[in-house]
């Protein structure tokens, strides 16, 4: 199969983090996979990367702030003129380790908030960071870089939209994404909990849209219907393995962050050089293009919009990952989406695998910090 | 709003690269890469900060010898869907 150009280097580089959100996207088992990329392994990905057409870099975690050797891998992607995105908490951030990465070339940085109020952000963060975060968006400006503020919207903060939009305005972000719940991994195990209703969805959906035309050409807004709620399949990571590479912080190389779930061999940017791995890893080969697909999507007009929806949903939803995304109204599987509703939050580890054990120092485990009643 | 007169530069978080596999220039900002033509790269690389867009036209005419009005034309509309994305500044 001939394999198509990555133009994104999702670089996961560790996934110890000081917050413990229920809908993280790290792996379930993130406590066994070690930060095993040496600074000069992480360099030799961003150079293999770029030689495979690579232009835009993600720094991603976990907290990647929490890798002292951040700048150093900065500085690297600068030489290859890659476009490079931290991606951050802000948490363990200092003003002066802002500007030494500004310097070493970080081009600019997302930062996370979980709500527009201090308590409330507080609690689902698990962790007390809203008070820091005002104060790494004023730097970030400061610094001359420029702002993404990302809020992941679920139950408890999709009515405080209108308030998330001002708190971006005050900040100074020049791009605001409303990013709702995707339902995998902790957010898979939380679902209950933080499901929202239909019409939370619709009214934040509407406020977004105001937001976005009034503030057109000084704050992007993005706001994405959730597959949940539309009957059509996500266009996950513009198709598999078309457009994206994502790295962990053990060297597994995947098509995106959640393919580890999936019963394929991965192989490790240790042993495989990041090309070999793009053209000849079976795991990036299984889903590429239309050759998988079964009915009804492979006789269906969406098939080049959706790509079939996500894979990795239709892995932990049905246990099969060639079946079409149960999010979409034509699946033979769409109960297991349509038929989930909102759950007391308290309940939210009874169904289903429950999330392993807190770690020893408690890091990202789900506790019972999703309970607004929203 | 970009008139004649507006005086336009990239916003800082733009970089101008070439794309490796495919030869051409594209503009990088925060979760975005757009693929340039060759004559709005032209524009975009001839943006100063201190000429109005009516000047770069001008100039531009000049070295490619075609005609300013439709270079001007271009560039503003160019430089019109670019600043709705805060890629480009204008001057106040």
């Amino acid at each position: 199969m001939t394999a198509p150009r990555p133009y994104t280097l999702v670089a996961e580089l560790t996934y110890r983090c000081p917050l413990r959100c229920g809908y993280c996207s790290n792996p379930l088992d993130w406590t066994k996979r070690h930060d095993s990329l040496a600074t000069d392994d992480w360099t030799r990905v961003l150079t293999e990367a770029e030689a495979l057409g690579v232009m835009q870099v993600t720094l991603t975690g976990g907290e990647p702030l929490l890798r002292d050797d951040l700048e150093t891998i900065v500085a690297h992607g600068r030489r290859l003129e890659l476009y490079q995105t931290l991606i951050t908490s802000g948490l363990p951030l200092t003003r002066d380790r802002l500007a030494a990465l500004r310097d070493a070339g970080l081009d600019a940085v997302q930062l996370s908030v979980q709500d527009a109020d201090e308590s409330r952000s507080d609690a689902i963060a698990g962790t007390r960071s809203f008070a820091h975060k005002r104060e790494v968006a004023g730097w970030v400006r400061a610094l001359g870089l420029p702002l993404t503020l990302n809020v992941v919207l679920h139950r408890a903060n999709l009515d405080h939209v209108p308030e998330i939009v001002a708190l971006a305005e005050d900040w100074g972000a020049e791009r605001l994404e409303l990013a709702n719940t995707q339902y995998l991994g902790w957010a898979l195990a939380n679902r209950e909990s933080l499901l929202p209703d239909r019409a939370q969805i619709e009214r934040a959906r509407a406020t977004a849209a105001e937001a976005r035309a009034r503030l057109k050409g000084r704050m992007e807004v993005l706001f994405v219907l959730p597959d949940y709620f539309t009957g059509k399949p996500k266009a996950c990571m513009d198709g598999w393995a078309q457009r994206f590479i994502v790295v962990g912080p053990d060297g597994t190389a995947l098509p995106c962050h959640a393919a580890h779930t999936l019963p394929l061999a991965w192989w490790n940017v240790r042993e495989h050089d990041l090309g070999t791995i793009w053209r000849d890893n079976p795991g990036f080969n299984a889903y590429r293009g239309e050759h998988w697909m079964p009915e009804p999507c492979r006789s269906c007009d969406r098939r080049t919009i959706d790509f079939g929806g996500c894979r990795c949903q239709a892995f932990a939803l049905t246990g099969d990952a060639a079946r079409t995304d149960p999010a979409c109204v034509l699946a033979p599987d769409h109960a297991l989406v349509s038929d989930a509703k909102p759950g007391e939050p308290h309940t939210q580890y009874r169904r289903g695998a429950p999330p392993p054990a807190p770690p020893a120092r408690g890091r990202k485990a789900p506790g019972p910090r999703i309970t607004a009643s929203g | 709003m970009i008139a004649p007169e507006s005086v336009v530069a990239l916003a800082p978080k733009v970089r101008l690269r070439e794309d490796r596999i495919t030869g051409k220039t594209v503009l990088l900002a925060p979760e975005r890469g757009l693929e340039l033509n060759a004559s709005a790269v032209a524009v975009l690389r001839a943006l100063d900060g201190t000429r109005s867009v009516r000047e770069v036209a001008a100039s531009l005419a000049a070295t490619h010898n075609a005609p300013a009005d439709r270079i001007e034309a271009e560039a503003i509309a160019l430089l019109s869907a670019l600043a709705d994305r805060a890629l480009v500044r204008v001057a106040p």
